[in-house]
C-alpha cells in the first residue's frame, strides 16, 4: 500500500524535506505491529492484549500468525490493563494495545496501581495517539496522556518521532523489566537524520545549532526540523533540534545544554500545553537557574478545533511555517 | 503442606482474630469488621488449600492469592506472619512512619502477590494470571477475595465476562458477603443481589457457603468447582465475626476499639479458645 500524500506538509515544507534528503517512511503504528510480530514470532512468551483494537492497532496479521499470543478482552479497557498486569506478573512479556485516548484515561487507575505501583512490567501501547483521529473529535484525542502518566511513579513515557525510534523503542521496551508507555500515530513519517541509537531517557540530536533550539517529541519533531532548516535558509538562524522521545524520564542534560548554548527554546508536542514535554522542560530550567527565552507549543487549553490531524497541526502552528514564526517572534526579530 | 484438623483451624481462626485486633489496636487504625469477616476464608486458603509458603513464593508454580478487598489487610498480614513470611512482631509497625506495612496490601510485605486497595482490581489481575497459567499449561490456581460492596465496581463484571469467555477453571473468586459497607447495608447502598444468579448468567460455576464454616469452605475451595468454568464461592459472612458487640454492626467498618472494648474482645476470644478442643493457649 502506498502511503497517502502527506498533507501534514505544505508544498514548501515538502521541498525542504526533499532538499534535506529525507525519505517518507510509514506510519509508526504499522512499524509497531510489524516489530511486535517479529518479537513474538521469536519468543513465545510475548503476548499482545487487545480491546477490540487489533484492527486499529494493525495487529490483524499478528493475530492470524500467532493466535496463541494474542488475548482479546473486548471493549473493556480497565480489564485490558488488569489482565495485562496479571499476565506480566506470571512472566509474560505483555503488550497492552488500545487507543491512547481510552488507555490513558479509562484505565488510568489500573495503570497507576496494577502496572506502575505493583511494578508489573507491562508495555502500554497507546495507538492512534495525539490527534491522529482528527475529526473524530475530543473523545478520540489523547492530549492528556503525557500529563496524566508523567504524574505516576515508575512509568517510562515515550513518543517515538519516526520509524527508527519506533522500532527501537518497541525492542527496548520488550527487553526492559519495567513498565513503559509508548504512543504511536497513524500518519506516515519522514525518517529523521541523526544518531539512531535509542536509549530510554536520552534525547537524539537531529540537527546541531547554537542560536536557538527546538525541543520536540513524537510526531511533531519533523515539523521542528523543517522549521529549523527554513530559518537557516530564510533568516540565517542556526537552530538545534532535539528529538526527545522519552518525555519521562527527561534527558535533563540535553535540555540544560540547549538552554546554556542557545538564546531561545521552543518546545513542540502533540499534546495539551499543560503537563507535557514543555512544562517538564520549563520546570527543569526554572529550577536550574538558566532560562532562555522560552515558549511551549502544543494544543492550547480549549475545545480542539475540528479537522484532520493536518488541519489541527496547522491551526495551532505546529507546522514548519508556524514554528518558524514562533521562533522568530520569540527571538524578537 | 502441614495437615490441620478442623479444630486446629477453628483455633487458628480465633488466634487470627486476636492478632488482627491487636494489630489494629496497636496501629490505631484498620478495617476491623471486614478483617474479621474474612479470616476463616483466609485460614482455609492458606492452611489447607493453596500451595503457597515462604519456601515456594518465588516459584512460578505456586498458587496465587490477590486480596481485591484490600482494606481488610490486617487479616492478611496476620495470616502471612503465621505462615512464616515474617515474624509476627513486625506487625507492630503497621501504619507507622516508614513501615513497609502499609494500610493496604503491598508487595513490600513478603507474601503479598499484588498491590491492591482500590476496589475492582483483583479480579481482572487474577483473570490475567489465570490466562497466563492456561497459556503455559501450568497447574497453579488463582484466588481472589472480593467484598460484596466491591461488586458495584464495573471492572469486576468486565473480568467476570472474560474469565468465563476463556473458561478459566483455574480461577476462583470468593465473595466475602458480609452484607455491610461503609454507608450501610449493601442491599440499600447498591443492591448486587442476586449474586449467585448474576455469576451463573455470566457463565460461572457458583457455590454458596457459610463463610465461617471450615468444612463448607474446604469443600468449596479444595478443587475447581467445575471444569471449563471459573468458580465463585459466595461466602455468607458476618462483619465483625467473633466479637459479640462488633458482629453485623456497620459502625465497626473501620472503628478501632477503645481500651475497654479491646479488653472485652480479648476476653471473648480467650473464652472461645478455651472451648475449642485441643486448645493449647
Amino acid at each position: 500500500m502506498s502511503a497517502p500524500a502527506p498533507s501534514m506538509y505544505s508544498a514548501d515544507a515538502q521541498a525542504v524535506a526533499e532538499k534535506l534528503g529525507l525519505s517518507l517512511g510509514r506510519p509508526n503504528l504499522e512499524v509497531f505491529a510489524e516489530t511486535l510480530q517479529e518479537l513474538a514470532a521469536g519468543d513465545p512468551n510475548v503476548v499482545a492484549v487487545t480491546s477490540d483494537s487489533r484492527g486499529s492497532g494493525k495487529l490483524g496479521p499478528y493475530g492470524k500468525a500467532l493466535p496463541r499470543q494474542i488475548v482479546e478482552v473486548g471493549i473493556a479497557e480497565q480489564n485490558l490493563v488488569g489482565i495485562a498486569a496479571g499476565l506480566a506478573s506470571v512472566g509474560k512479556t505483555t503488550f497492552a494495545v488500545s487507543p491512547a485516548c481510552f488507555l490513558a484515561a479509562r484505565s488510568l487507575e489500573q495503570i497507576k496501581n496494577d502496572i506502575a505501583y505493583s511494578d508489573n512490567p507491562v508495555k502500554l501501547i497507546g495507538i492512534s495517539a495525539g490527534v491522529s483521529y482528527g475529526a473524530l473529535g475530543t473523545t478520540h484525542h489523547s492530549l492528556h496522556d503525557f500529563a496524566a502518566l508523567r504524574a505516576i511513579n515508575n512509568l517510562i513515557v515515550a513518543a517515538p518521532a519516526d520509524n527508527i525510534e519506533a522500532r527501537a523503542s518497541i525492542r527496548s521496551a520488550a527487553a526492559l523489566p519495567a513498565p513503559v508507555y509508548l504512543r504511536f500515530g497513524k500518519a506516515p513519517l519522514y525518517d529523521l537524520p541523526g544518531d539512531a541509537d535509542f536509549v530510554f531517557g536520552k534525547a537524539r540530536l537531529v540537527r546541531a545549532g547554537r542560536d536557538a533550539a527546538f525541543v520536540a517529541t513524537g510526531e511533531a519533531v519533523i515539523h521542528a526540523l523543517l522549521a529549523a532548516e527554513h530559518l537557516a535558509a530564510t533568516a540565517g538562524l542556526d537552530c538545534r533540534v532535539l528529538s526527545v522521545p522519552t518525555v519521562k524520564p527527561l534527558d535533563t542534560k540535553a535540555v540544560q545544554d540547549a538552554a546554556a548554548d542557545c538564546a531561545a527554546i521552543v518546545t513542540v508536542e502533540e499534546h495539551m500545553v499543560h503537563g507535557g514535554l514543555g512544562e517538564a522542560c520549563a520546570a527543569l530550567l526554572a529550577q536550574s537557574g538558566r532560562v532562555p527565552k522560552f515558549r511551549i507549543v502544543g494544543i492550547p487549553d480549549e475545545y480542539t478545533v475540528t479537522g484532520s490531524q493536518a488541519d489541527i497541526f496547522r491551526h495551532y502552528g505546529m507546522t514548519m511555517e508556524g514554528l518558524a514564526t514562533t521562533m522568530r517572534t520569540l527571538l524578537g526579530d | 503442606m502441614q495437615t490441620y484438623t478442623d479444630d486446629d483451624l477453628r483455633r487458628r481462626s480465633l488466634e487470627y482474630r486476636r492478632d488482627t485486633l491487636r494489630a489494629i489496636k496497636a496501629a490505631g487504625a484498620g478495617h476491623t469488621g471486614g478483617s474479621l469477616s474474612a479470616i476463616d476464608i483466609l485460614n482455609v486458603l492458606y492452611n489447607r488449600v493453596m500451595r503457597v509458603s515462604p519456601e515456594n513464593f518465588s516459584s512460578p508454580a505456586r498458587d496465587r492469592y490477590v486480596q481485591s478487598k484490600g482494606h481488610s489487610v490486617e487479616a492478611l498480614f496476620v495470616v502471612l506472619a503465621s505462615k512464616g513470611f515474617y515474624p509476627a512482631s513486625e506487625l507492630d509497625t503497621l501504619c507507622d512512619y516508614q513501615s513497609h506495612f502499609v494500610g493496604h496490601p503491598t508487595r513490600k510485605v513478603p507474601g503479598v502477590e499484588q498491590n491492591t486497595g482500590a476496589l475492582g482490581h483483583g479480579l481482572p489481575i487474577c483473570t490475567g494470571m489465570a490466562i497466563g497459567g492456561k497459556l503455559d499449561g501450568a497447574d497453579y490456581r488463582v484466588f481472589t477475595l472480593l467484598g460484596d460492596g466491591e461488586l458495584a465496581e464495573g471492572s469486576n463484571w468486565e473480568a467476570a465476562m472474560a474469565a468465563a469467555h476463556y473458561g478459566l477453571d483455574n480461577l476462583t473468586a470468593i465473595v466475602d458477603c458480609n452484607t455491610l459497607q461503609i454507608t450501610g447495608r449493601t442491599r440499600d447502598v447498591m443492591n448486587a443481589e442476586p449474586l449467585a444468579e448474576k455469576f451463573e448468567a455470566f457463565g460461572w460455576a457458583v457455590r454458596t457457603v457459610d463463610g465461617h464454616d471450615i468444612g463448607e469452605l474446604t469443600d468449596a475451595l479444595s478443587a475447581p468447582l467445575e471444569a471449563g468454568k471459573p468458580g465463585v464461592v459466595i461466602a455468607r459472612t458476618v462483619k465483625g465475626k467473633g466479637i459479640s458487640f462488633m458482629e453485623d454492626n456497620g459502625a465497626w467498618h473501620h472503628k478501632v476499639p477503645t481500651d475497654d472494648e479491646f479488653a472485652a474482645a480479648m476476653a471473648e476470644l480467650d473464652a472461645a479458645l478455651a472451648g475449642v478442643a485441643g486448645a493449647s493457649q
